[in-house]
């Protein structure tokens, strides 16, 4: 039954996870963490959809986030729609952008590809700072409460539950997605896409879906984390942002489902408990990351490829 | 079913295919020789949509496929095969496999997402054809290996087979066996000869006489891009010209 609905280990210890750490929360700063962690966490398996899986490198996901989120935002705050209707309309004009956008810049490989996606996020960054009667400008812009059927998200656990599940079926079905055909196709394209051409595959138009999605995604994502936090500015949109995004994947695995995840979760979590090393911080976090590269080069999730290995090992034995 | 008519393809001055015309008939196996830098892989990659050709026509069964790209000429029935592996590593042997079934199978996204039953179904049947050609050529015990882990020879085949799972009427192989050693050379001549019985018509693009003269029902001789001569394996062998430019006068009684 379980096996069925692909219902595996990984899904149900993660739900675990997720229902039981609430309870170790002793402020609303630890949910607040929580909650950017797993939003993060959701831009990044999108984001690794299209590196990990497809092979495309994106150095303006942090800005393609920020520009969808503002779209809400604005549509929300400025023309009073409700806020679930503007996420909708963020995310189709999102996609039509993303799917424009790729047609040109996808057919750039390699280092040509992350210049190109570089300058549309740093253009998105600009345009988000200068227009300041829709945006606020560098100060940024309120943001209207989150209330969804007369439903107001105001408490942090209510926000904790709709991120936590949005989280679980998005893993869920991304995993479904890359165990299917059309993952298969976004692998080979990354392999060889002179094979994929070779046996029918339009990769060009694949190459734009993936794009789209993890553009949808990211929206998404954006969006919420601006409604949860009452507050968007710029730098949501910045070129750091970016980065951190891609660092966030690298770091995690890329091309796993769970490694986007845990890149995510670390990479929003450390910072905070390295706080009380104050002015070394930076170093500390450096040197963390750069060890992790050099010693697990496939990523924090390689870490657990050798436990269940051993334990396989173990079983068979 | 492929008619080939004056076509040409430039690379700046260098006229690398000229004015070339020849047809293939179908189920056949039609060999393109010729020494190096003649324009053999430049066809090909004329025929399979790679180069835009300056001018001519290809044409499948009275279609026009003349610039018709790579991934749409799969479409019609018209499979290659590359002269450098371009196998994907990263994927197994199975999965090699079912991408070539790759144009049958259900690839919404929504339906992926949530298994939907045509997708669980697709991945069943074709995994079971998948294995069934494998077995075809003995690789079956390798199917659940990563493709980059095994050697070159398995790969020219497994690329073979995988064009085959398109299910072509016309298969281009370039270079099947070059880089292969003579055992090797003679699983994939075997190979060939079987995938002819299931009716494709090929055309083989290749260095190795003693192969194309024991399989081949018809040979085109390519020189500076031209066509030098055409016909059966004997009427080459004995051709005057062919000997001079590419055979050399030891070739072909030594064998």
């Amino acid at each position: 039954m379980l096996k069925k609905y692909n219902i595996n280990n990984q899904i149900i210890l993660l739900t675990g996870i997720l229902i039981i750490i609430p309870f170790f929360f002793q402020n609303d700063f630890y949910f607040e963490i929580a909650i950017l962690s797993i939003l993060n966490a959701l831009i990044c398996i999108g984001l690794n959809l299209l590196m990990g899986y497809a092979g495309q490198v994106s150095l303006g996901h942090g800005a393609f986030a920020g520009l969808g989120a503002y779209i809400a935002v604005v549509l929300s705050s400025n023309y009073g729609l409700t806020p679930l209707l503007s996420i909708f309309i963020a995310v189709v004009i999102m996609g039509i952008f993303a799917f424009i956008v790729s047609k040109p810049i996808l057919k750039l490989k390699g280092h040509y590809l992350a210049m190109a996606t570089l300058g549309i996020g740093i253009i998105i960054n600009i345009v988000l700072e200068v227009e300041d009667e829709f945006t606020g400008g560098v100060d940024g812009m309120s943001v209207d409460s989150f209330v969804v059927f007369g439903y107001e998200f105001s408490e942090s656990i209510s926000w904790y539950i709709l991120c936590a599940s949005l989280l679980v079926f998005t893993i869920w079905a991304f995993d479904n997605l890359i165990k299917s055909p059309f993952g298969r196709l976004l692998r080979s394209i990354h392999d060889s896409e002179k094979a994929a051409k070779s046996v029918g595959i339009d990769v060009s138009y694949f190459k734009s879906i993936v794009f789209v999605i993890s553009v949808v995604i990211a929206t998404v994502a954006g969006s919420l984390y601006a409604f949860f936090s009452g507050f968007i500015s710029p730098q949501e949109a910045s070129f750091t942002h970016s980065i951190e995004l891609v660092v966030m994947v690298v770091l995690g695995g890329l091309g796993r489902v769970y490694g986007a995840v845990f890149g995510a979760v670390i990479l929003t979590v450390l910072p905070q408990l390295l706080n009380s090393f104050e002015d070394y911080e930076t170093l500390i976090f450096g040197s963390i990351i750069i060890l992790v590269m050099i010693f697990m080069p496939k990523g924090i999730v390689s870490l657990f490829d050798k436990v269940v290995k051993k334990e396989s090992n173990h079983a068979s034995n | 079913m492929l008619q080939i008519s004056n076509l040409t393809k430039k690379f700046g001055g260098v006229k690398a295919v000229d004015d070339l015309s020849f047809s293939v008939k179908k189920g056949t196996i039609h060999s393109i020789i010729g020494p190096n830098g003649a324009g053999k892989t430049t066809l090909v990659n004329m025929i399979t949509g790679v180069y835009k050709v300056d001018s001519g026509t290809v044409f499948l069964d009275g279609g026009d496929i003349t610039n018709l790209a790579t991934n749409k000429l799969v479409h019609r029935g018209v499979c290659r095969t590359f002269q450098h592996l371009e196998i994907c590593g990263n994927l197994t042997v199975i999965e090699n496999v079912m991408l070539g079934f790759d144009k049958y199978m259900d690839k919404n996204i929504i339906r992926s997402c949530f298994r939907a039953k045509s997708i669980l179904e697709d991945e069943k049947r074709y995994f079971d054809r998948g294995m069934h050609l494998l077995e075809l050529i003995g690789l079956e015990n390798f199917a659940h290996n990563e493709a980059k882990n095994l050697s070159y020879g398995i790969l020219k085949k497994l690329e073979i087979i995988r064009a085959l799972a398109t299910t072509p009427e016309l298969i281009l192989l370039d270079e099947p066996v070059a880089g292969l050693n003579p055992k090797e050379t003679h699983e994939v001549s075997e190979l060939i000869k079987t995938v002819v019985a299931d009716e494709v018509t090929i055309i083989l693009v290749e260095h190795d006489m003693k192969m194309i003269m024991k399989i081949s029902d018809y040979i085109t001789v390519m020189n500076f891009g031209k066509k030098l001569a055409q016909g059966t394996p004997t009427q080459i062998v004995n051709n005057e010209e062919v000997i001079k430019a590419y055979l050399g006068s030891g070739a072909l009684h030594g064998k």
